[in-house]
């Protein structure tokens, strides 16, 4: 075959696989802008959402939509007990710590999970239709393009949310300044609980889509550490910034996997994300923020 | 208390721990072996995330490069282990300062992903780069020699790591002491306030960051000849997690917690076996087969615990615990004592 189709095909992919990661990263980034803190249990947030639909459409066989609910349901509470108790009696601390405390929630979820459903793949429900998707001569697998359009639909709807509604106001006038919101009346606390229930919803939603595109195991929610560098190249503050960024690593992920072995699939955010530390650590829409001292 | 009675307390422990291969059986002296060189890359760890202030996810890929250095040095160049363990530990210097170069001049969350992806990224090297490393298979490496005598028991190997660890670990009490240590614990608390008072922050930064990743090699090298192999399983993220918890439940900033964390995280899954095993056989279900994973849980839920209701780690509960018990109501002074009856 023409190897500029096939490497279109390949990029084609690696775009559509990039619309969960700017998913996965928009979560992560609303935590971060609210309240300062990075949130490394997100991809283990993601995995356990798609256990609980799992578990709700499958095991007790709900059916899929009321299995979604559920599953969503059970990821916001998951949120606001671990905002309630692991992060609000960390407030005030210094960043490490906070950033050490969202580490080993994630560790406890990923062994928790392991304990709960056992070690071994699960296959999650067929929520997307597999028939390919054709545009032109190019061929992309049908659940990687369906779950890309969930994606943009999603992110859209969430955009317009915090560009709109009272909330995101609320949300968006924390994240500049917190002391003014207050002042205005605003109740922070709330709002940064809020960001978690927001985490909670995407993590939801990119979990089944993932559990649903690979399978599922307690090492899915490593794929959320790709999402550091879809951070990092975006501009840690930059919601903007990490969409765009998440499409170019899901696409230099496939490229990478095309042209030097799949392999290397699993370094290239890696690699990527030491070359912007080293060139423009604000990445790419990122304000600067970055304190150089 | 004085500082006569702490140096006897420590030949005290250091004879007993140069007799124990006679007292106890075989296979503790292994554990003690393995303790000895988990202590010392958590010295490294808590030099670095402790007394610094920068936190590494990827402190086992640097221990990693120790072990592969020492394996390499010897196989290649034959290197004797009193040359091969320094260089381990030069070489995970190196390494370390590479990854944190970008991002030590940065505050924040970078420095943390450099160390992840440093993690990641000599991992795969270990795994890919297969015409040096030998891939998943890994490398055998020869017991240390002195003088033509082998250490190829656990009981030898055991003295030269109990020799490392009594010299890294005055080491590490002598560097905290010295004006480095007290820039490294200024960087950490205030560094703005610490670059006006003429502290070189950055610089700093790197030498805490290069020790750190020395102690780390070493640590490596060692396990190199413990073992007698190295394959790249040994350094996983898991592994990072488990220093990184035992730098948190010892107590952060503190070289008596960071001994007292790695003592504790060490015996922690041996007892979770023990205990596992026995409470399988009594409920007749296999435990063995959650192992793994419940090691991970209580790893997380020590890290959450500690930083949230002790931050300060074993090493504040122990000092509570030596308050309680050797302070006798005698050596409280007269004028506290009565001031607990006003309004106290």
């Amino acid at each position: 075959m023409n190897p500029i189709i096939v490497f279109a095909e390949y990029s084609a992919v690696g775009i559509a696989a990039g619309g969960i990661y700017a998913l996965i990263a928009l979560g992560t980034v609303v935590i971060f802008k609210s309240s300062q803190t990075f949130n490394f249990a997100m991809g283990e947030m993601m995995m356990l959402s798609a256990y609980f639909f799992y578990t709700a459409a499958v095991i007790f066989d709900f059916g899929l939509l009321p299995g979604f609910i559920l599953a969503l349901v059970g990821s916001i509470a998951v949120a606001l007990l671990i905002e309630r108790f692991a992060l609000r009696p960390m407030l005030g601390r210094p960043f490490i710590a906070i950033v050490m405390v969202t580490f080993g929630i994630g560790s406890i979820i990923r062994g928790l999970v392991s304990m709960v459903w056992g070690p071994t793949d699960l296959q999650s429900p067929a929520i997307l239709a597999r028939t390919p998707v054709m545009i032109g001569s190019l061929f992309i697998p049908g659940k990687t393009a369906r779950a890309f359009a969930v994606a943009v639909v999603i992110v859209g709807g969430l955009i317009a949310f915090l560009r709109y509604s009272r909330a995101g106001i609320a949300l968006r006038a924390a994240a500049a300044d917190q002391i003014t919101a207050y002042s205005m009346g605003i109740d922070v606390r709330r709002v940064i609980a809020f960001t978690w229930v927001i985490a909670a919803i995407t993590g939801c939603i990119s979990g089944v889509l993932m559990a649903n595109v690979n399978s599922l195991t307690p090492n899915l929610g490593l794929v959320a550490l790709n999402v550091l560098s879809v951070i990092i190249l975006g501009g840690m503050n930059s919601i903007g910034g990490v969409l765009v960024a998440g499409l170019i690593i899901g696409w230099l992920e496939s490229v990478t996997g095309f042209l030097l072995g799949t392999e290397f699939r699993e370094i290239t955010p890696y690699v990527l994300a030491l070359l912007i530390l080293l060139v423009r650590p604000t990445g790419l829409f990122g304000t600067a923020e970055i304190e150089r001292i | 208390m004085a500082r006569v009675p702490s140096i006897i307390w420590a030949v005290a422990l250091v004879v007993v721990l140069a007799a124990l291969p006679a007292i106890v059986p075989r296979y503790w002296i292994y554990f003690a072996g393995i303790l000895g060189i988990n202590i010392i890359a958590v010295h490294g760890l808590n030099i670095m995330t402790g007394y610094t202030g920068l936190l590494s996810l990827g402190h086992a890929a640097f221990v990693g490069v120790g072990a592969y250095t020492v394996a390499l040095a010897q196989s290649k160049l034959g290197v004797p282990f009193y040359l091969a363990i320094p260089l381990a530990g030069l070489v995970a210097a190196i390494m370390g300062i590479a990854f944190g170069l970008p991002s030590l001049r940065i505050r924040g969350l970078y420095l943390v992903i450099a160390t992840l992806a440093a993690q990641f990224l000599l991992n795969f090297v270990f795994v890919h780069w297969q015409s040096v490393t030998n891939g998943d298979a890994g490398l055998t490496v020869l017991p240390a020699t002195i003088f033509g005598y082998p250490l190829n028991t656990e009981t030898r190997a055991y003295y030269l790591i109990l020799a490392c660890d009594i010299a890294l670990t005055v080491f590490a009490i002598n560097v905290i002491r010295s004006r480095v240590g007290r820039a490294f614990i200024a960087v950490r608390e205030r560094d703005r306030t610490a670059e006006v008072l003429g502290v070189r922050i950055v610089w700093y930064k790197f030498v805490a960051f290069a020790l750190g990743s020395f102690y780390a090699g070493v640590a490596g090298g060692l396990l190199a000849y413990f073992n007698q192999f190295v394959n790249p399983e040994q350094f996983g993220l898991v592994l990072s997690v488990f220093f990184l918890s035992a730098v948190i439940v010892g107590g952060m900033g503190s070289t008596l917690g960071a001994i007292l964390g790695a003592v504790f995280m060490t015996l922690l899954p041996e007892f979770l076996r023990g205990g596992g095993l026995a409470i399988g056989t009594a409920f007749g279900f296999d435990i063995a087969a959650i192992l793994v994973p419940l090691r991970e849980t209580i790893f997380g839920l020590l890290i959450v615990g500690f930083l949230i209701l002790e931050p300060r780690g074993l090493a504040q509960l122990w000092k509570r615990a030596q308050q309680k018990f050797l302070t006798t109501p005698a050596t409280i002074p007269i004028t506290l004592i009565g001031k607990q009856g006003d309004n106290r």
